[in-house]
């Protein structure tokens, strides 16, 4: 083989790699950090396979953009972060409707507000719980390292088409602009030509894409649909890592760079004969809740924590995940502060103390 | 030209009849009488057929009145967010260039909420014609205010006439738009008689063919009446357009470059063949290149090693980890890089953390048991030397700082890397000094088998040759300063 397959990426470009071996065939964004390197290296890329990339006006330009891509029957992307992605919901909301798929990059930042460029996980309501006007979901993968940020690019593309809908791959910060080995895979034949593309004629006519529907009955099949879609995939999609959960005490819950920083907290503390554990969503719509469930019910489980950047988003789904039935804590930081492991491994210890009570 | 005369029966770009339509009429549009959009449909439609681009057409429905233009046009559509259409248009046309872009929009979409939109697609001159329906007022929505209402004009959200002192004057946006250098073609027509009509006409006409001969952006501006929010008779419509509207946007051609520009090409075709993508995406290996099944043999790689490199920005640190992180990575090696962030750059300080690992790295995230510290100034130390576990090796340089004290059975090298650096030519070259030293500590120390303490030079010029391949003299600078950095450290020892 001439070519080195292993390359040293920043998970910013991984994820543009991913979308290029994908067979991505548009890239349209606002420069924002800490995504910058998404765009950048789409601006490197793309032109060099003939494909588009775009530097929009606005944030809700470029989501437009993806909108009018994807409609004319391309693969397309965009990345953003943080209140950038705030401003492209309205576009959101119509990819859902239209029911198109496309690749959003989410490189989270600190919020509310303006905030700052240091990581924070305070996207995942937006991301997750629809975000725009309307009753729709997004697929949301959570990559942990630049190998995973081009290959749930890929793999994001492959669910988007299949259910037709958006998907954004939904990095912190540190994952984004962390340099990490990655393996890249090679690209398949190319043979993406959807069937229902804007002006593609059927018996004469022409085909049209809309989101609107002015007959009452109409807009609520359309929303009927929609949802058994997403039972659907609430079902058949989810997607996560266990690590010694099987016989864990608490269950740590994180995704993103805090779910590496879990990892090195599960193997200190179990040298210490701690049985701790870890599940770790690789996708957080749909979201785990199955092995979640599995551990409360074997009865192993005493508690969960529910470790993230934010002021606790995440820990919404973890507590209908559990229905309740053992206590689910919060361990956070916040405003750009990655915690620390030690952090971490006393936060276990407390919660070990608090149900030894 | 035949296209002046006045056509009977309907075009064939038109449904017949309005099946899309849902409710008992399908002959009729849903336009209420009077209005303009009904002419400006069938006149948009003849010269689409006029010109036999029906089959790639994209028309972009804005929201407002001519939401619902697909219920007419036999043509690929879109109904998109309110005042995105030329964006939308803009990523219809570039993902797939075959396409005619029409972009249909009315006051409030174009000249309100979607102002910024329609003049960045004006600026690139993106390949797409826009109709724009200036009638003074947001139509679907009941008549209030647009951004061409009159001065004194009373709409449902100036019932008192607008005021140009709180609510400022109409947008001639034709005008504005004729301040950019990109678009082709602006024009502003009227359809208040027959011979506006028969103007308009060829207006359109001209649009959708430098649509067709994909020559750039075409503005077509038409004042339109509205006569159920204007409350106005077609008479008194007719006479509001032509002799207050005019005031401010004066009926004719702004801009006409159509026969001067040339004829547009479609651009090359994008690359989706595997082998070409691989070509163009994936680096050559370079000479000297392991297999991918390949392991360094000394004991030392079995376990994770954690390395800090720090100093003042500008010394290479972070081009130290990152030649350093290729290198392992050359090597098959599962490698992190984790530059420095937040307010402690500001300082100038700079920092990063390699890990290399033939497992999983967890933490990328080095503030302990760091098995080697690369400090090239005094505040790296004092920040990180702490971090160096017992059995660490310490990097320092000598120009910076005194020898520090040591614990346990950690290792301290000290190196003048900027003086040698220096002394071959380019102080850019700090880090190669340091990667040389490194050579020799590792060999001895770590310790290296004679196999790896080989393959570390060799590794070290695969990763340069890569990054620096297209520099022959930057590269033999950077091999100079390695082997300089070498035999200073060999002397040492």
């Amino acid at each position: 083989m001439k070519y080195n397959k292993r390359l040293l990426l920043k998970g910013n470009e991984a994820a543009v790699y991913g979308a290029l071996i994908a067979g991505c065939d548009c890239y349209f964004g606002y420069p924002i950090t800490p995504a910058s390197e998404v765009a950048q290296t789409a601006a490197q890329l793309f032109p060099q396979l003939n494909r588009t990339f775009l530097q929009a006006e606005s944030e809700i330009g470029a989501i437009n953009m993806v909108i009018g891509g994807a409609a004319a029957g391309k693969r397309v992307m965009t990345g953003s972060s943080g209140l950038g992605i705030s401003l492209k919901q309205e576009g959101m909301s119509y990819l859902a409707a239209y029911e198109m798929p496309a690749l959003i990059i989410d490189v989270t930042r600190g919020g509310p507000g303006l905030g700052n460029i240091g990581p924070e996980q305070a996207d995942y309501f937006q991301l997750v719980k629809g975000g725009g006007h309307g009753s729709y979901h997004c697929l949301v993968f959570t990559p942990n390292s630049a190998q995973e940020m081009c290959d749930m690019s890929i793999k994001a593309f492959e669910l988007a088409e299949k259910y037709r809908m958006p998907a954004y791959v939904m990095a912190d910060g540190v994952i984004g602009q962390m340099m990490e080995s990655v393996l890249l895979p090679e690209p398949k034949e190319f043979d993406y030509d959807p069937e229902w593309k804007m002006g593609r004629y059927v018996n004469g006519e022409a085909q049209v894409i809309t989101s609107i529907y002015m007959e009452y009955n109409d807009l609520e099949a359309l929303n009927n649909r929609l949802q058994a879609k997403y039972r659907e995939i609430e079902k058949n999609e989810q997607s996560y890592e266990e690590y010694m959960a099987d016989d864990a005490e608490v269950l740590i819950v994180a995704y993103g760079i805090c779910s590496r920083i879990a990892r090195g907290v599960v193997d200190t503390m179990r040298a210490d004969g701690v049985k701790v554990g870890l599940v770790r969503p690789k996708m957080v719509y749909p979201f785990p809740v199955d092995p979640l469930k599995k551990h409360v019910e074997n009865g192993t489980v005493k508690a969960v924590m529910s470790l993230e950047m934010s002021a606790g988003q995440m820990i919404e789904d973890v507590r209908l995940a559990v229905e309740c039935k053992v206590p689910v804590y919060l361990q956070n930081r916040m405003g750009g502060n990655i915690p620390s492991g030690a952090e971490v491994v006393e936060g276990v210890r407390t919660i070990l103390k608090e149900i030894a009570k | 030209m035949s296209m002046e005369k006045v056509k009977f029966g309907r075009s064939k770009v038109f449904f017949d009849p309005f099946n899309r339509r849902p409710g008992p009429i399908k002959k009729n549009m849903h336009y209420c009488p009077g209005c303009g959009h009904g002419i400006l449909h069938k006149l948009i439609a003849e010269a689409i057929e006029h010109y036999g681009i029906q089959q790639d057409v994209a028309f972009i429905a804005p929201v407002g009145c001519a939401v619902f233009a697909y219920y007419y046009f036999n043509t690929g559509a879109i109904s998109v967010p309110h005042g995105r259409a030329p964006a939308v248009g803009t990523g219809v046309g570039r993902a797939n260039p075959e396409k005619f872009v029409i972009s249909y929009q009315g006051d409030g979409d174009l000249a309100a909420i979607g102002f910024n939109e329609f003049i960045q697609a004006a600026n690139r001159g993106e390949k797409m014609t826009i109709f724009f329906v200036n009638n003074t007022n947001y139509g679907m929505t009941g008549g209030q205010m647009a951004p061409t209402t009159l001065p004194g004009q009373k709409t449902t959200t100036t019932p008192f006439g607008r005021n140009p002192l709180t609510e400022g004057y109409p947008i001639n946006v034709s005008s504005l738009i004729n301040t950019l250098t990109s678009p082709v073609y602006i024009e502003r027509v009227a359809l208040t008689s027959t011979a506006r009509i028969a103007a308009a006409k060829k207006a359109v006409y001209k649009g959708i063919e430098n649509l067709r001969d994909r020559k750039g952006f075409s503005f077509i501006e038409v004042l339109a009446p509205c006569p159920i929010n204007l409350r106005m008779t077609t008479e008194q419509l007719n006479d509001f357009i032509e002799n207050k509207m005019t005031e401010f946007f004066p009926i004719g051609c702004v801009r006409d470059r159509s026969a001067e520009t040339a004829v547009g090409e479609l651009p090359p075709a994008t690359i989706h063949e595997p082998a070409e993508v691989m070509a163009k995406l994936f680096p050559l290996r370079q000479e000297g290149g392991v297999a991918d099944d390949f392991r360094n043999d000394s004991e030392i790689f079995n376990r994770e090693l954690r390395i800090r490199m720090s100093g003042f920005g500008g010394q290479g640190i972070l081009s130290l980890g990152h030649n350093f992180a290729n290198m392992a990575r050359l090597r098959n090696f599962n490698v992190s890089w984790m530059p420095s962030y937040g307010p402690e750059q500001r300082g100038g300080a700079a920092s990063c953390a390699v890990i290399l690992s033939r497992g999983v790295i967890s933490n990328p995230m080095v503030d302990n048991n760091c098995d080697l510290l690369i400090a090239l100034t005094q505040m790296a130390l004092d920040k990180f030397g702490h971090q160096l576990s017992d059995n660490g090796i310490l990097i320092y340089d000598r120009s910076a700082m005194s020898k520090p004290e040591v614990k346990g059975n950690q290792k301290v090298f000290g190196l003048d890397a900027l003086a040698i650096a220096n002394s071959v030519g380019n102080p850019k070259c700090a880090n190669s000094v340091i990667l040389g030293a490194l050579a020799v500590i590792l060999k001895k120390y770590a310790p290296l088998t004679e196999g790896d303490a080989a393959d570390y030079d060799k590794v070290y010029r695969e990763a340069l040759t890569e990054s620096f391949g297209s520099k022959p003299k930057v590269l033999e600078q950077n091999f100079a300063a390695f082997e300089a950095g070498k035999a200073a450290m060999a002397a040492e020892l």
